[in-house]
């Protein structure tokens, strides 16, 4: 279910070519530098994600078809994990994405130390918030 | 960086992180044990316990006499007098908790509690939530660039309607010793009751409680090398009919009707329930230990380990705060989030801790959305900070 798109392929396979860490840090920034952040003026309060220690916007443009994401963060790492977020659920309508299994998605990556319940960084509440915007979109 | 740390190896944990790798640089947090600790846990509870200050059998006498004993030996470690009082809590946050609610039906509307702008949020809450609940002022007592509080300046605060003044010896986020006795003792003359949050600064100078004049003191075993969900809090002989009873349940009751009751005077009337009898055994052990060893020693080798922290990152040119002169260093690199450096540190085995540190206002107020922070202990040595200085080196490699 769900296959992946050619980008989203590309991507694995380039994490999974990583043997260290420093290449799959380099890489996440790299991702990071490419994300089209949500644009300053809908970094306001109401957008921003409750449980991140840095500071993370997200959009969910119900207009768009399909739907569209956008987000925003302080931090250049986490820019590259949002990203790769993004990137697996592109072009997906709400049932889809509700269905990938994202925990699995990063683990393949192998960036699943970034979903541990420990982490503050806040990949965790920024999917939380995700649920919670396509809940509404649905009702 | 040749720093041996003599006291390693009684620090199983130290042991066990440092063959996976891992560098533990957060002890500000949490302290790793030393095995005479665990030992003591093990060999209480395999002696049979008992509940304490309620049974005639013996195990019941054993247990007392073992927690009675304890509460001595604390009693001892913090050179409180004879006459004053050691309350067992969960740890610093309770017993602030404690002190908030046991004094509250002193204040009224207008009245005034000082605090320091760099508190934790365990010395801010319960007083600004006290403040919101019954009307009073709550003054912040600014620091300076150094992270000194202003002496001068928290003086000419003190008024009629000061009450408390709750401040912390060692900030967990500046790492300054603070020169607090000239305060206490204005304060102390003002009628206004002094508590000292000494859960960091316990750790690096044994406190002197017939020296530091102040009415209430507390810290954390865990941060003390000793076990969790352990607090103590001193109370001073003038201040302890001060306090009202706060929390109810067994052991803390003189005479219980269905309507009324009266309750034991401290320390007992303040530990309902069953205490963490093992675990304040333990951390007496813990104190007993630390007393055995050369204290000057340990002082120097902490000290000679955080000079050479500061050295190495100002040698980097990365942003510090304050200055600090204990036990920590909190600190950004230029143009950098501290998320991604923690992230890549965290990568490369290096234990610190990054983000607001319990301390929201405080880093608000410096301007930053966070701060890493390297802190240290006993056991810490010089190839730790080679590890760390190392790995900071590659992160920011590739951050900058």
């Amino acid at each position: 279910m769900n296959d992946l798109t050619r980008a989203a392929q590309q991507a694995l396979a380039d994490f999974q070519a990583c043997q260290q860490w420093e290449q799959r840090a380099r890489l996440l920034l790299q991702w990071g530098a490419q994300l089209d952040e949500l644009p300053e003026e809908l970094r306001v309060p109401d957008n921003l994600v409750h449980g991140c220690e840095t500071r993370v916007w997200l959009v969910l443009d119900k207009n768009a078809q399909p739907l569209h994401f956008q987000v925003a963060s302080e931090a250049r790492l986490l820019r590259g994990l949002l990203a790769l977020l993004l990137l697996r659920i592109e072009g997906l309508s709400a049932n889809h994405i509700a269905a990938v299994n994202l925990v699995d998605w990063f683990a393949q990556l192998g960036l699943s130390r970034q979903l541990s319940p420990s982490r503050s960084n806040g990949l965790n509440a920024v999917l939380e918030r995700m649920r919670e915007l396509l809940a509404h979109s649905v009702d | 960086m040749f720093l041996p740390s003599p006291w390693r190896q009684f620090f199983p944990g130290i042991l066990a992180f440092a063959e996976q790798q891992q560098v533990w640089l957060d002890s500000a947090a949490t302290a790793q044990k030393p095995h005479i600790m665990i030992d003591a846990l093990s060999q209480y509870y395999q002696h049979g316990v008992a509940n304490v200050h309620r049974a005639q059998h013996q195990p019941g006498e054993h247990a007392t006499r073992c927690f009675e004993s304890a509460r001595n030996t604390i009693a001892d470690w913090l050179q409180a007098a004879a006459q004053d009082t050691i309350i067992f809590t969960k740890g610093t946050t309770e017993g602030i908790n404690l002190l908030s609610q046991a004094l509250a039906h002193h204040f009224q509307a207008g009245d005034e509690i000082l605090i320091s702008a760099y508190e934790h949020h365990a010395n801010l809450l319960p007083w600004q939530q006290l403040a919101l609940a019954h009307g009073l002022t709550l003054k912040v007592l600014p620091m300076d660039a150094d992270g000194q509080l202003d002496i001068d300046h928290a003086i000419t605060q003190l008024s009629a309607r000061s009450r408390v003044l709750a401040v912390s010896a060692l900030s967990n986020v500046v790492g300054r010793q603070q020169s607090l006795q000239r305060l206490l003792s204005a304060a102390g003359k003002a009628g206004v009751w002094t508590v000292i949050d000494g859960a960091q600064a316990a750790v690096h100078q044994r406190p002197n409680l017939q020296q530091l004049d102040c009415d209430f003191f507390v810290c954390s075993a865990h941060k003390l090398y000793g076990p969790d969900g352990v607090g103590v809090l001193f109370v001073r002989q003038r201040a302890v009919t001060a306090l009202r009873h706060w929390q109810f349940g067994g052991e803390m009751v003189r005479q219980c009707d269905y309507q009324q009751a009266e309750f034991l005077p401290a320390p007992l009337g303040f530990e309902p329930g069953t205490p963490s009898t093992a675990n304040i055994v333990a951390f007496a052990t813990t104190l007993a230990w630390l007393q055995s060893l050369d204290s000057q020693a340990i002082v120097a080798h902490e000290a000679a380990l955080h000079a050479a922290l500061l050295a190495g990152l100002q040698a980097r040119a990365m942003q510090i705060i304050g200055t600090p002169n204990c036990a920590l260093v909190s600190f950004n690199a230029p143009h950098v989030h501290h998320a991604d450096l923690a992230l890549l540190l965290g990568e490369q085995g290096i234990a610190v801790r990054a983000g607001h540190h319990c301390a929201m206002p405080l880093l608000k107020s410096l301007g930053l959305p966070g701060a890493l922070r390297v802190s240290l202990a006993m056991y810490n040595d010089g190839a730790d900070l080679q590890r760390f200085f190392s790995a900071l080196d590659q992160a920011l490699e590739i951050l900058q």
